[in-house]
């Protein structure tokens, strides 16, 4: 079972003229992968959560189509769930994706052709940006001719939203059935998942010691300053970071 | 503590999805198509940005090992944490397979999970 999800590049034909609709529905094909599934057993974990936390089919649904990420949608969820007002959850949230601005501006230059590729094009396709779909499209675009890129993201962005939105659908509905173990190992899943693939992610030293100075941070500034604990974790564990790690590469410069 | 508050309209849930979660999330998307050429990637500004992002996404993923909603919630939080930990030293050992990561975790919680009901 672990197909590396390189393999389906290897499977396109060689024989490169091809309509964009080809290469939207051999994107779409290749989003039969490992990551795909277990973005959507993380999603699944999410679908018990926002049951749990008391939300409804449609907004569980909409949340997964209209934000399509799941760190946002998590924060959202607790938002939504502590009766925070509009402002303070919508800060929360956008400084949970703000790793999306970086994650689309390193994709974007990659499935430009530029000159040719109308903006609103590249808006639609960034809605799929998302760590998944990220790591894919990093790791498998570069092989394929440029031309091809856009329709190719696009269609296993579509594929994969589209599968895990489903999906997302049935677990809210099956989740109450479930045993209790299944139903608590899903809602581990997604921690578990963020705690790899968030690490996997990070590229510079940074980056990491972030990560460890945020998972310190957050339970203590959720006991002792709930509510906007998120936002304090970010800014406090992340400026500190920041500023740590120039001192202790050599003074500030 | 779920429920009442944010009941109070059946609309209300819909704005703040739609504003605080769709605008607040989808904003970024667009900035970054637009800002993509513009802005350096490895730019001071940037780096610090992507650290309190970091930090963030950190705090919630802790908060959800150590907090977790629902019945995660009855099983001893150490058992959560070495479930953690356990998947973390699997991925790294595995050269940073998440699936690998996901998996031990797994395995280690209902194992732990089935073992802590016998004894207790």
């Amino acid at each position: 079972m672990t197909v590396p999800e390189g393999t389906e590049q290897s499977n396109l034909p060689e024989d490169p003229p091809k309509s964009g609709r080809e290469w939207f529905l051999l994107g779409a094909r290749a989003a039969i992968s490992i990551p795909a599934l277990i973005l959507t057993a993380a999603f699944v974990g999410f679908a018990g959560l926002a049951r749990e936390t008391g939300l409804s089919l449609a907004e569980t649904l909409a949340m997964t189509g209209f934000i399509w990420a799941l760190p946002s949608i998590v924060v959202l969820t607790g938002a939504l769930s502590s009766g925070m007002g509009l402002i303070p959850a919508s800060i929360a949230v956008a400084l949970a994706s703000v790793r999306l601005m970086p994650m689309t501006m390193a994709l974007m230059p990659m499935v430009k052709v530029p000159g040719k590729t109308k903006n609103w094009h590249l808006l639609i396709a960034s809605h799929f940006v998302a760590v998944t779909a990220w790591v894919f499209a990093m790791r498998t675009l570069p092989e394929l001719p440029r031309e091809a890129r856009l329709p190719y993201f696009t269609g296993f962005g579509s594929a994969v939203t589209s599968f895990v939105f489903c999906m997302t659908g049935i677990a809210y509905l099956a989740v109450e059935r479930l045993p209790d173990v299944v139903a608590g190992a899903l809602v581990l899943l997604t921690p578990v998942y963020f705690l790899c693939s968030l690490w996997g992610a990070a590229r510079l030293n940074v980056d990491k010691a972030a990560m460890v100075v945020g998972l310190v941070l957050g339970p203590l500034f959720f006991l002792y300053l709930p509510g906007l604990d998120l936002l304090w974790t970010g800014l406090i564990g992340g400026t500190v970071t920041f500023f740590g790690m120039k001192i202790f590469r050599g003074g500030l410069s | 503590m779920s429920g009442d508050v944010m009941m109070d309209t059946w609309w209300w849930p819909y704005v703040m999805i739609l504003v605080a979660g769709w605008l607040a999330t989808d904003v970024w998307r667009w900035i970054g198509v637009f800002a993509s050429g513009r802005l350096r990637e490895d730019s001071e500004l940037l780096i610090w940005v992507r650290c309190v992002a970091t930090a963030l996404v950190a705090g919630l993923i802790s908060k959800l090992i150590l907090f977790p909603q629902g019945i995660l919630g009855e099983t001893p939080m150490w058992l959560r944490i070495a479930a953690a930990c356990a998947g973390f030293g699997a991925f790294f050992l595995s050269r940073q397979k998440v699936i690998v990561g996901v998996l031990a975790a797994e395995a280690f919680l209902i194992g732990g999970w089935w073992l802590v009901d016998r004894v207790g």
